[in-house]
């Protein structure tokens, strides 16, 4: 245990009254990210379980993993490369956007957990693996580090850190770079990378994403099963229906993500997909809406957030039918808005606590009137 | 004559962070530095010029007939300034719009007519009004400072960042199209109160 030891040796140093003790917290993040603590609780009564919160994180990524590595592929694959050199081109694509939104965001944690002397907490793991995946492969760098210095500051520290925000950060950010840079954001190009290596063919590449086929002309140039693999032009980590769905399957078979929200995410967007359909306002099948866009995604990422989600079993199913009915409306009704996944989804976060509220009262007034009966 | 009606409302007791008053026209109107730099002047005379007056009258008004008396006076003042902008800078006036009108609703003036001018001497009075304009003032030029920059990328209409950086130029750097939407203006309002209470220790809520 050569690393114990030297963890050991230059604690004191980095403890209160050490040398460098303005720098503890982030001594305590190294230290608890290189070995799992053996401080138990000892007061009070707790569950005591292995699965810790960096655990829980570190499993979020994992289950992230398959929709990367796939959108690193496809990343090639959409500027004309194939197989392995697809792979390469996209992962080198996509490495800086990964970097600065963790250098950013990691840097401005751990800065808030000096000032108010607490632990750098373990939420934004998750998130800066998030953010470039749900940005076009294309955004410059300066407008991601901007995006998610907003999503670190107004999103999360100024209502207390992780597990306090109101707001997903991680849509805080894709929300305000969509915003801030609109003409950037959207359009033919933004979807395509733009580098010329490894004999990519980027020049004139451009065209609209599936969604926007959908929403302008009410169907799109790729078949069914594309969308479904992700063969597709969208958001780096989106494209891939299936892929984000094993990845799905691990957060489930963990138990970290709810299934109440996820499949309650799905079922409302299909009932409002056919709902649109019935009433004659699109003439594509309902089904497509799962498939295109960031739907599955954020379904399977975003709107499962134990932190922004409904707390209750109930308010879980509300919230999350309300969220896929609410991503196809936009998508349906809302011309500005080809894609609603991320304006349903902030959307729902905000109604989230009041959807609770009134469970928790339905549930106290359904004991309070039983108690009258027994009388 | 009290100094600290002057300038205790430009820090500690200032009516837009402290007080949390006159925040619908700090968002609606500072876009651009120019409309704030003429709205915040508009606003100092009117609530200073308000104090005075009803300082002056505050013994001869029955109480109950107060706040019809404080609406007259006020009103009059807000057309004068409408006027004296239309004729003077009507480019300006135009780009107010109905918020030159509406500072009769502003609460700052109403408020320190009530809590100040009805109780005390018509000079302090005057201070006071001034003051708190002027503090009202300093946070829409804040405000405005921020979104026309970062929004615009001028500053009074100037252009501050170079032509050359824009992407449409070959450049690398974009407006920051958010800053235009009246949201983001009261984003930097709280962030303005967030800076300034963590310097003033004494304003935190326990």
């Amino acid at each position: 245990m050569g690393l114990r030891k030297i963890v050991d040796n230059v604690k004191p140093t980095f403890s209160e009254g050490g040398k460098f003790g303005f720098l503890a917290s982030l001594f305590d993040a190294i230290e608890t990210f290189l070995f799992v603590p053996n401080t138990t609780t000892k007061k009070g009564a707790h569950v005591r379980d292995c699965n810790d919160m960096k655990r829980t994180m570190f499993f979020v990524v994992l289950a992230l993993i398959p929709a990367f590595l796939f959108g690193c592929y496809n990343t090639g694959s959409q500027v004309g490369l194939e197989g392995f050199a697809a792979l390469m081109y996209g992962l080198v694509r996509v490495l800086p956007m990964l970097a600065v939104s963790y250098v950013v965001g990691l840097g401005i944690e751990v800065i808030y957990a000096q000032i108010r002397k607490e632990e750098v907490a373990e939420g934004y793991f998750v998130t800066g693996f998030l953010i470039p995946m749900i940005m076009p492969v294309s955004t410059p760098l300066w407008m991601v580090a901007l995006g998610v210095a907003f999503a670190v500051i107004f999103g999360k520290e100024v209502f207390g850190g992780t597990g306090m925000n109101i707001f997903n950060p991680a849509l805080v950010a894709r929300a305000f770079v969509f915003f801030a840079f609109t003409p950037q954001m959207s359009g033919e190009k933004v979807w395509y990378s733009d580098w010329t290596m490894m004999g990519a063919q980027v020049d004139g590449v451009s065209g609209a994403t599936a969604l926007e086929q959908l929403a302008t002309t009410g169907q799109m140039q790729w078949s069914v099963m594309d969308a479904f693999l992700g063969f597709i032009p969208g958001s780096f980590g989106e494209t891939s229906t299936l892929c984000i769905l094993l990845g799905g399957a691990l957060l489930l078979y963990t138990g970290i993500a709810s299934w109440r929200t996820m499949l309650s995410v799905f079922v409302g967007g299909l009932a409002m997909g056919y709902l649109f359909q019935a009433v004659g306002l699109t003439d594509y099948p309902a089904y497509y809406h799962l498939l295109v866009g960031g739907f599955a995604f954020g379904a399977v990422f975003m709107a499962t957030d134990p932190v922004t989600s409904a707390q209750t079993n109930v308010g879980k199913y509300i919230v999350g039918f309300m969220t896929g009915a609410l991503a196809v409306l936009v998508r349906v009704v809302n011309p500005a808005y080809p894609e609603g996944m991320m304006l349903a989804i902030l959307f729902m976060n905000a109604l989230a606590p009041t959807v609770d509220y009134f469970v928790v009262e339905a549930n106290i007034n359904r004991r309070k009137n039983r108690i009258k009966t027994v009388k | 004559m009290n100094m600290k009606n002057l300038t205790g409302p430009l820090s500690a007791n200032n009516p837009v962070i402290v007080q949390i008053l006159g925040i619908c026209s700090a968002l609606a109107v500072t876009v651009k530095m120019e409309p704030a730099f003429v709205m915040g002047l508009s606003v100092i005379v009117v609530t200073a010029f308000a104090n005075l007056v009803m300082s002056l009258l505050r013994n001869g008004i029955p109480s109950r007939i107060r706040i019809i008396v404080q609406l007259v006076v006020i009103a009059a003042l807000v057309i004068l300034v409408d006027q004296f902008l239309k004729a003077f800078v009507y480019d300006v006036s135009k780009q107010l719009s109905v918020y030159v009108g509406l500072i009769i609703t502003n609460c700052i003036i109403m408020g320190r007519v009530e809590a100040y001018a009805l109780g005390n001497k018509p000079l302090d009075s005057f201070l006071d009004g001034i003051g708190n304009g002027l503090g009202y003032a300093a946070i829409l030029l804040i405000v405005a400072f921020f979104r026309e920059l970062f929004g615009s990328g001028t500053l009074f209409g100037v252009q501050i960042i170079p032509q050359s950086w824009y992407i449409a130029e070959g450049g690398f750097y974009s407006n920051v199209g958010i800053m235009l939407f009246p949201p983001m203006a009261l984003i930097i309002v709280g962030a303005i109160i967030w800076i300034h209470r963590s310097f003033n220790k004494d304003l935190q809520e326990k």
